[in-house]
């Protein structure tokens, strides 16, 4: 079904002086999937990712991202992806307005397309009224969704998250949830860590992380069948143990 | 070129946003310049002095009163103990005793060469050598006067100095110290700034945001920089407008020059404040790091000590000092009128100093771990 691979990983391995963060981790995200990337506390996740989107040196292996080696091409790879931390990468002392002028600025965008990406997300996400507002008056859940779609202003094809929905309610966990199945259904890529095993369920594949390695790897359903388990939940806990 | 315009206008609304900011930019250097100007003053205003007089006779009365009429001397006590005079100096209640010797008139009479004896209490080495020379200086005058009045013959062909001070002739002290301090302000302000930002973006996480984007580091370093070279301009305005009218300095050469070295030299500094902001982790250890750096140059920078009194290797570490520099730059054309040649040794060491922090903090910014 999915042809087209854009992630490959192979033997990914980041050490810290004696410790061992990431232990030769090798995956595959075909195009188009959301793919769940799932690991208790410390297990690794986020070194992972920060080595997949060039933030972080791999100490061995290798990884190609939207077709650039993430070791030597590393700024290419930025250019094509989008990447939303569990920080808040949002200034808390600008506008929505300024903080998407911004960071579409600094992609390279256009004056033009700026404005025409302002008008969209601002009506997408419903905050008009709240356009002029400083960022650090808006809800939790607006900030996360205004995030979101600010780590897509310039349409990349693969969407790094990095445990978006931290510390918000259920409801608007369904609602950031929705976005990310739009932002899937446009052909984006979302690679997305979590810890919510609810949340695994809505993946289209999804890779388990303990002590730097990843465990399991399958969609939910077959992991469910191999694991004689009835939920994510329950994976997750014979894995973890 | 268009992506360092979005950040350059990013910082500035930031920097307008903050409202601390704008009280620091504009009061801050007031305050100071006139605190710093009148009070940071080493000029010897009071020298406390107790006479040991064992004489009493026509000439030492003579002497005393001659003293007495200098307005920057005071007389705390006359005795003819001692005892009691060191007393008084032990107690920091005198910075000299003279003693005034028996026999002083009777000896000098007889062209014995009386000896008038002062002990200096040299705590204080600025207010010692100053005050002893206040009174050096009375005692030679009231030396002169009793040699005419004793040989008035032989006194025919005598060696006199006049000096006359230039540049500034009532020796106004803030007039000194004015330049000087705005000068300081003016880089100290910029380089905490600068030092702050960086680590800011760092405690905030959104340096990580920037950094999975494919802006360039050198982007950032200048993007960074931009806004805060112009509040150091403002920062300068503000002060040479605060001068002009508070203490009236002088401006005797050409104010664009300062402006144009002012360039250069804040870029220097905030190329270091960006560097120290690479290297820290949080904004309380850049400002830590800061500090040493600015207790250093202010010490160092020939604002409070002269430059030429300092051993010959702390001559050398000045040159490094961009705040040297600058001070030395705002006094010559300030109070010399001096011309782009008379400076273009200061322009050559902060140009080269710009060039290296600035190389330094553009190399140390890292994207990638």
């Amino acid at each position: 079904m999915h042809s087209e691979t854009i992630i490959q990983v192979n033997g990914l391995t980041k050490r810290f002086g004696d410790f061992t963060a990431v232990n030769e981790i090798t995956f595959k995200v075909d195009k188009g999937e959301i793919f769940g990337f799932l690991g208790a506390n410390g297990a690794g996740k986020t070194t992972a990712i920060k080595m997949l989107i060039g933030l972080s040196k791999p100490t061995k292996g290798s990884g190609k991202v939207a077709g650039f080696d993430i070791e030597k091409q590393a700024e290419h790879v930025k250019k094509n992806i989008g990447y939303m931390s569990q920080k808040f990468s949002l200034y808390d002392d600008l506008t929505p307005k300024e903080n998407i002028r911004f960071y579409g600025g600094i992609y390279g965008l256009s004056r033009n397309e700026i404005k025409t990406k302002t008008k969209e997300i601002l009506e997408e996400l419903d905050l008009k009224s709240v356009a002029n507002k400083t960022v650090v008056s808006l809800p939790l859940g607006w900030k996360q969704r205004l995030a979101f779609a600010i780590s897509m202003v310039h349409d990349p094809d693969i969407v790094f998250l990095d445990e978006p929905t931290g510390g918000v309610d259920p409801k608007v966990r369904r609602e950031f949830w929705e976005t990310i199945y739009q932002a899937s259904e446009k052909g984006r890529t979302v690679f997305v860590t979590t810890h919510y095993m609810d949340e695994a369920e809505y993946c289209d594949r999804v890779s388990i992380m303990v002590a730097g390695k990843i465990e399991a790897l399958d969609t939910p359903n077959n992991l469910k069948q191999q694991f004689n388990a009835t939920s994510m939940d329950e994976v997750f806990l014979k894995l973890a143990r | 070129m268009k992506i360092l315009g979005f950040i350059i206008q990013k910082e500035f609304i930031q920097i307008i946003r903050n409202r601390a900011l704008l009280p620091m930019m504009t009061l801050l250097p007031i305050i100071q310049l006139i605190i710093l100007s009148n009070a940071a003053s080493n000029e010897v205003k009071n020298v406390n002095l107790v006479i040991v007089e064992k004489d009493y006779s026509e000439s030492s009365r003579l002497l005393i009163r001659k003293i007495n009429a200098n307005d920057r001397i005071s007389i705390v006590k006359t005795t003819f103990n001692s005892k009691d005079a060191f007393d008084h100096l032990q107690a920091n209640k005198a910075d000299i005793v003279l003693e005034i010797p028996s026999d002083f008139e009777k000896d000098y009479r007889r062209g014995e060469q009386p000896k008038l004896q002062m002990l200096v209490n040299a705590i204080n080495g600025q207010q010692s050598t100053v005050g002893s020379g206040y009174l050096k200086n009375i005692i030679s005058s009231f030396n002169l006067e009793l040699i005419e009045e004793v040989a008035p013959l032989t006194s025919g062909s005598q060696l006199t100095i006049s000096s006359r001070n230039w540049y500034n002739p009532e020796i106004n002290y803030p007039h000194f110290m004015a330049p000087g301090i705005l000068a300081e302000l003016t880089a100290l302000l910029t380089i905490v700034l600068s030092a702050m930002n960086v680590v800011r973006e760092r405690e905030i996480g959104t340096i990580e945001q920037i950094n999975v984007t494919p802006i360039k580091k050198w982007q950032f370093i200048v993007g960074k920089l931009v806004p805060f070279l112009c509040i150091g301009m403002v920062l300068l305005t503000v002060g040479l407008i605060a001068s002009k009218l508070i203490f009236d300095i002088p401006i005797r050469g050409n104010i664009g020059l300062i402006f144009f070295y002012a360039i250069f030299n804040l870029i220097a500094v905030l190329g270091l404040g960006l560097l120290i902001s690479n290297f820290a982790d949080t904004q309380q250890q850049a400002i830590f790091v800061a500090f040493f750096f600015v207790i250093i140059f202010v010490l160092m920078c020939g604002l409070f000590t002269p430059i030429d009194s300092m051993p010959k290797w702390a001559q050398k570490l000045t040159i490094p000092n961009p705040l040297a520099h600058f001070i030395s730059v705002s006094r010559k054309v300030l109070m010399k009128g001096s011309g782009f040649w008379d400076i273009r040794w200061e322009f050559i060491y902060t140009i080269i100093l710009a060039v290296v922090f600035n190389t330094l903090a553009i190399w140390s910014y890292r994207k990638r771990i």
